[in-house]
């Protein structure tokens, strides 16, 4: 399988946008998280992942769980873009009796396969269903994405070792080490050193790249596809925020508000972006 | 109906032998069973089968958190799954595990927590679940089963693990006296009448069953008739049972094999406040931790005996006059 990269980076980038606009409607939210994981979005449900629009629930779909529950607007923009349910319901982002959530919900919203944002839980669940789906004998893969920030608790390095020694090999954990969390750095809050060290002494086959790059974590998945008998790990290298400069410069940009203009100057830039990038099918 | 053919005598079964059989016999029967434990097969005598078939009877090592999550994934790939550890670490230890990843993505699991409350023995306070019946009681939809003797075991995991929601079996290792006849059939939320009185009713769930029954024998013989039904299901409460003896009677005890906050004593006089405010009391474990002794020490340190039931009992009739 090949994908047309300008193609992924015109995806990122409007997921980039679903989110922001998603965010806009609420006036706040999760907006460095949802844009520092985009690009790996857009790999993923744009070029990797077998899935059925029409069929959410399909068993034998591939299937991703964002244990980082708080980068649901960008999973929203994701699955509306894909077609999982009309684009525009993502915009009811938080708004009473929304099928759209801060935090991913398996229940609420098609297309979210699990639910998560009580940070850790999600890699056990992955855990879980990636061995039930080896039991029932299905090929289905699982994306699992965690952030750095969410790697401050025990429970995914139980779940670690529990994929390790149950050589799910149909998992691939994928990073997101944008290097910020709530309060501040990672390295300055409880310093999780080297991850791919971690991953590589928890028996995962590891690779680390640059996560805001579509041709780098296009490459890496289809390496980590590859790896038999053992869990996969890739470290991605992100900027919290990445996209939009002037929330990559926000020091607090984990949870931000801003007035509508503001947030209309984000997507504006963004949009700018796209033209060049879909410049041959605007022409087609 | 349960057939009771209880005379005081011991179970000649333990109850770990019969946790072990009955997930055993489910894994064989039913193919969507799956069992998960966070190293403590050895301990309900499940270690054999795990190594004969270890991706029906799965090992997550000591990582209960991670165990419960395990659980709730399995279940979302269409198996159902039971998930066994000892009784604090089935609750307190990864409670919002259970919350979450189970109750509210809808992940169905069922739950056994063994050696609750004074079954901790030797194991001690840090073992000892004093409150995971409040605990459980707090997850939307629970259903919370507090086990009076073997023959109840088997037929309440046996349907368990076909019920909706997070289900939470709280049961000891020991033998326990025998209550019902081989082949009873248990309601689940439907308690059972053990003893018809029209003095004072006793609601007792689990190994407090039995102090239950010595009670009312030794209150028969002062004149006081009790009226005692088995709560095994604590959630949901059998409601109706309850106001109907209470209606009868006039006063109420709880009996239970932990705390008197948030769990059987507490579920009872929610229901009575609510619909018919009764007197109601409790033998149960006073705002206390747990500690270290043989299981009969322990019941006379935290008052989980018949003659504190009798007491009791005693206090609530004779403040009715």
């Amino acid at each position: 399988m090949t994908a047309d990269i300008k193609q992924l980076e015109a995806f990122a980038t409007r997921i980039r946008i679903g989110s922001l606009e998603a965010i806009k409607a609420r006036g706040f939210g999760h907006v460095g998280g949802s844009l520092s994981i985009a690009d790996t979005l857009a790999v993923l449900y744009g070029a990797v992942m077998r899935i059925d629009p029409q069929n959410p629930r399909w068993p034998e779909r591939d299937k991703l769980v964002c244990s980082k529950g708080h980068a649901g607007p960008a999973i929203y923009a994701t699955l509306g873009l894909k077609g999982f349910f009309p684009y525009e319901e993502i915009k009811t982002l938080n708004q009473p009796g929304t099928n759209f959530p801060s935090h991913c919900d398996r229940l609420k919203t098609p297309g979210v396969d699990m639910t998560t944002g009580s940070l850790g839980q999600g890699t056990s669940l992955a855990a879980g269903m990636a061995l039930g789906d080896r039991l029932r004998g299905r090929d289905s893969r699982m994306f699992l994405i965690v952030g750095d920030g969410e790697l401050n608790e025990g429970q995914p390095w139980e779940s670690f070792m529990f994929m390790s020694a149950q050589k799910l090999d149909n998992i691939t954990v994928l990073i997101d080490w944008n290097k910020k969390q709530l309060d501040g750095y990672v390295s300055d809050i409880n310093d999780p050193h080297d991850f791919k060290k971690k991953f590589e002494a928890f028996g995962f086959h590891t690779q680390q790249v640059n996560g805001n790059s579509v041709g780098e974590v296009y490459h890496a998945v289809m390496a980590a596809d590859e790896v038999r008998g053992m869990p996969r790990a890739i470290v991605l290298d992100t900027i919290k925020g990445a996209g939009v400069k002037e929330v990559e410069d926000t020091f607090s940009n984990h949870s931000m508000a801003a007035a509508a203009e503001v947030f209309d100057g984000w997507i504006n830039s963004l949009t700018n972006k796209l033209s060049p990038l879909e410049g041959e099918v605007s022409h087609a | 109906m349960p057939k009771i053919v209880y005379d005081g005598s011991n179970d000649p079964r333990t109850f770990k032998d019969v946790i072990g059989s009955t997930i055993i016999s489910l894994l064989d029967n039913d193919p969507d069973v799956i069992y998960v434990d966070a190293d403590l097969m050895s301990t309900i005598g499940t270690y054999k089968y795990h190594q004969e078939h270890p991706d029906r009877a799965i090992n997550v090592g000591v990582s209960e958190a991670n165990m419960m999550g395990v659980a709730g994934g399995l279940a979302a790939a269409g198996f159902k799954p039971i998930a066994h550890t000892f009784g604090p670490f089935a609750s307190r230890r990864s409670y919002d595990q259970v919350f979450l990843s189970a109750g509210y993505a809808h992940n169905d699991i069922t739950v056994i927590g063994t050696d609750p409350g004074v079954c901790a023995a030797f194991n001690g306070g840090t073992h000892m679940p004093f409150e995971d019946v409040a605990l459980y009681r707090a997850i939307p939809t629970a259903t919370i089963f507090d086990v009076t003797d073997t023959v109840m075991l088997e037929d309440i995991l046996r349907q368990a693990v076909n019920l909706p929601g997070v289900k939470y079996i709280r049961v000891g290792r020991k033998s326990a006296a025998k209550v019902y006849d081989t082949g009873s059939r248990f309601q689940v939320g439907q308690a059972v009448k053990l003893r018809d009185g029209k003095d004072i009713s006793i609601i007792s769930a689990g190994i407090m069953v039995h102090e239950a029954l010595q009670a009312a024998e030794t209150l028969a013989k002062e004149g006081i008739e009790a009226d005692v039904l088995d709560m095994f299901t604590i959630k949901p409460l059998d409601e109706s049972a309850l106001l109907e003896s209470a209606h009868k009677t006039r006063a109420v005890l709880a009996a239970e094999n932990h705390s008197k906050n948030g769990g059987l004593y507490a579920a009872v006089c929610e229901t009575l406040s609510r619909e018919l405010p009764t007197r109601a009391n409790f033998v149960a474990v006073d705002d206390e931790y747990g500690e270290v002794g043989p299981q009969d020490y322990l019941q006379e340190r935290y008052g989980l005996t018949a003659d504190a039931i009798v007491a009791r009992a005693r206090e609530l009739v004779n403040n009715k006059k």
